[in-house]
């Protein structure tokens, strides 16, 4: 099966996924150029493998549990349609899939930065 | 300088803002002459902000080469000393960062002190970047009389101790009385009410022998967390309260008179805020389910949140060295939420206890007279990671933001400081014409003070060691707590 992530840059990164496997497993056997991703392996003690879902498909995500939640919680830029890649298995249906990597903090920092820097010249 | 011909260098694609536009993180350089090319770097510190520095850099730039030092034999920082060790899942950043330090540009070295064995400015001359990313060793003081008395200690001690922190291992902490008091309310706080509480087959991982015994013949039955604010002040983490909450062998002590009323204010406050709130209430409020009743009713230790409560004076016991108790103000709030401010109501209480533990923030420390640092906020002034005033010096994690956040916090502000190195390197605000010499030269100055450096092979022997020693004893690692210890073992 096929699923899209959209990396952090605006690119898009097309991987092969088998049918069981986790999103974040997606990202490490297909070796995907993702910063950061997955830092605690998948053990539900980080927020690294953060991701934005589009709403239809979101919605059909089996249930998310109090120990995801908690750890979601502490993402940046927490939307209403995010889940943590880890714990996302690739089912037949999402075949094409395609979910967004989210920018994080020090990024926006950065683009404010570069916005203010060119506004004072 | 560079013939432009030769260099294929992107240009700034990323000095505009807006969603779909983003930098370009990866460089690509034409290589005509290979060595005045490669970008020379050091990085100060084997945390999780030197090896994240390093691993982005190692990532986004196919020449640059990354020397890594460290002022212990080993490497890590806090992931191996400040995560607790009943905590391993945390601790898988090590493989990522073990397989950063075996990159064929990359290089660990052990046992040097910046500042001491090698200066910043030597270090300059050898390298086109300098990264500090030396954390925080320190920690706050309370300013309060009575904070040195003998069974008073920072919590930054206490954690280093049971992590087998050299520095610490002859803390010796005074564990014979029922009652502890951990002044702070944030998840270092809640790591040692854990360790101090927990059962022991919970605790024998890779805690150290000499302090898992320690703990064995405790006396800690009681442990109270005390804020100057309220509930909604806390800064622990909900994921570190609810393994708090069921801690085996233990009962929460909530004052339901801080909780009533609270379900109303926070219906509109963030979610991370109001599932943390939310998980207290139900624990202060609600009638606990029948597992629980039944832990809480056996329960033969507690633990408890104090709130409004600001420390005045740690008070002595009648030999005037150890602790008796301790003299709070209570407070009142004034503003609301984040920025709520304690002030004091003129009502006093005493809280009667002889182990007192200070979790209030750890601290930098300036590293090197030539480096700039700010003493009340306890940084280094920097934009983006940039030094103020000291091109070619950069900065990442806490000595940079200050001594918060998760490692996934430090990952990302290490990933932006690396980012304003490669970007001054795309730019030659860093000359790469200058040819630098890199370990070669620190090697020699090294070599001449006396100094040996700890290779990150001499690292794998000492952690082999330290895991055949644990496998003896049950747990995934015997630490190694004597830096001439590590040192004999690789024969140096």
């Amino acid at each position: 099966m096929t699923v899209h992530f959209i990396n952090r840059d605006g690119e898009r990164l097309t991987a092969t996924a088998k049918e069981g496997e986790s999103l974040l497993e997606v990202v490490v056997n297909q070796n995907l150029g993702i910063d950061g991703f997955g830092a605690c392996e998948g053990t539900l003690a980080c927020s690294t493998c953060h991701l934005i879902f589009e709403e239809d498909v979101f919605q059909k995500l089996d249930t998310i549990t109090d120990e995801e939640l908690d750890m979601l919680d502490l993402a940046y830029g927490l939307t209403d349609t995010s889940r943590l890649g880890c714990q996302v298995c690739v089912k037949k249906a999402m075949d094409g899939l395609t979910v967004q990597v989210p920018v994080e903090v020090a990024d926006m920092r950065r683009e404010l930065e570069v916005e203010n820097s060119k506004i004072k010249g | 300088g560079l013939p432009s011909a030769a260099s294929r260098v992107r240009g700034p694609s990323a000095r505009c803002a807006g969603a779909g536009e983003r930098r370009d993180r990866s460089l690509a350089i034409g290589l005509l002459s290979t060595a005045a090319l490669a970008p020379q770097i050091c990085v100060v510190g084997s945390g999780p902000a030197g090896f994240y520095t390093a691993q982005h850099l190692l990532k986004h730039h196919r020449l640059a080469r990354v020397d890594i030092y460290e002022k212990l034999p080993v490497p890590f920082g806090l992931v191996r000393f400040g995560v607790a060790p009943d905590h391993p899942e945390v601790k898988n950043v090590i493989n990522t960062f073990t397989q950063t330090a075996h990159s064929d540009r990359c290089a660990y070295y052990g046992n040097v002190t910046i500042g001491k064995d090698v200066m910043v400015k030597e270090l300059q001359r050898a390298y086109h970047a300098v990264v500090l990313s030396y954390g925080a060793e320190d920690n706050q003081i309370l300013g309060i009389p009575g904070e040195n008395l003998s069974t008073v200690y920072s919590a930054r001690a206490f954690v280093g101790w049971y992590n087998g922190l050299p520095e610490n291992r002859d803390l010796k902490p005074d564990l014979s009385s029922e009652t502890a008091v951990v002044l702070g309310q944030g998840n270092v706080a809640l790591d040692v009410a854990r360790v101090l509480l927990s059962p022991l087959d919970i605790l024998r991982t890779d805690i150290t022998e000499g302090s898992l015994a320690a703990i064995a013949c405790s006396k800690v039955k009681r442990v109270w967390l005390v804020g100057r604010r309220g509930p909604l002040q806390v800064a622990f983490t909900i994921k570190e309260l609810r393994e708090m909450i069921n801690l085996p062998g233990t009962r929460p002590l909530l004052d339901p008179a801080d909780f009533t009323g609270l379900g109303d204010v926070i219906k509109d406050v963030p979610r991370p805020r109001k599932r943390l709130t939310e998980l207290m209430i139900k624990s202060a409020l609600e009638k606990p389910g029948e597992k629980e009743a039944a832990r809480w009713a056996s329960a033969t230790k507690e633990w408890g949140l104090k709130f409004q409560r600001s420390p005045l004076e740690v008070l002595p016991a009648a030999d005037g060295k150890q602790a008796r108790g301790i003299r709070m103000a209570v407070t009142r709030l004034e503003g609301s939420g984040e920025s709520a401010r304690a002030v004091p109501t003129g009502e006093v209480e005493e809280l009667e206890c002889r182990l007192i533990l200070s979790s209030i923030g750890y601290r930098s420390l300036p590293l090197d007279s030539s480096i700039p640092f700010d003493p009340k906020l306890g940084i280094i002034p920097n934009s983006l990671g940039r030094v103020q005033g000291a091109p070619g010096l950069y900065c990442s994690g806490w000595v940079k933001r200050g001594p918060t956040g998760v490692i996934i916090t430090t990952m990302n502000d290490s990933f932006d400081t690396a980012q304003s190195v490669l970007e001054d390197l795309q730019m030659g605000v860093l000359n790469l014409s200058n040819s630098k010499e890199g370990f070669k030269s620190v090697r020699s100055i090294l070599h001449s003070r006396g100094v040996h450096p700890v290779t990150f092979s001499d690292w794998e022997k000492i952690d082999a060691a330290e895991v055949a020693r644990g496998k003896l004893a049950g747990k995934p690692r015997e630490k190694i707590v004597d830096p001439q210890e590590m040192l004999q073992l690789i024969s140096h």
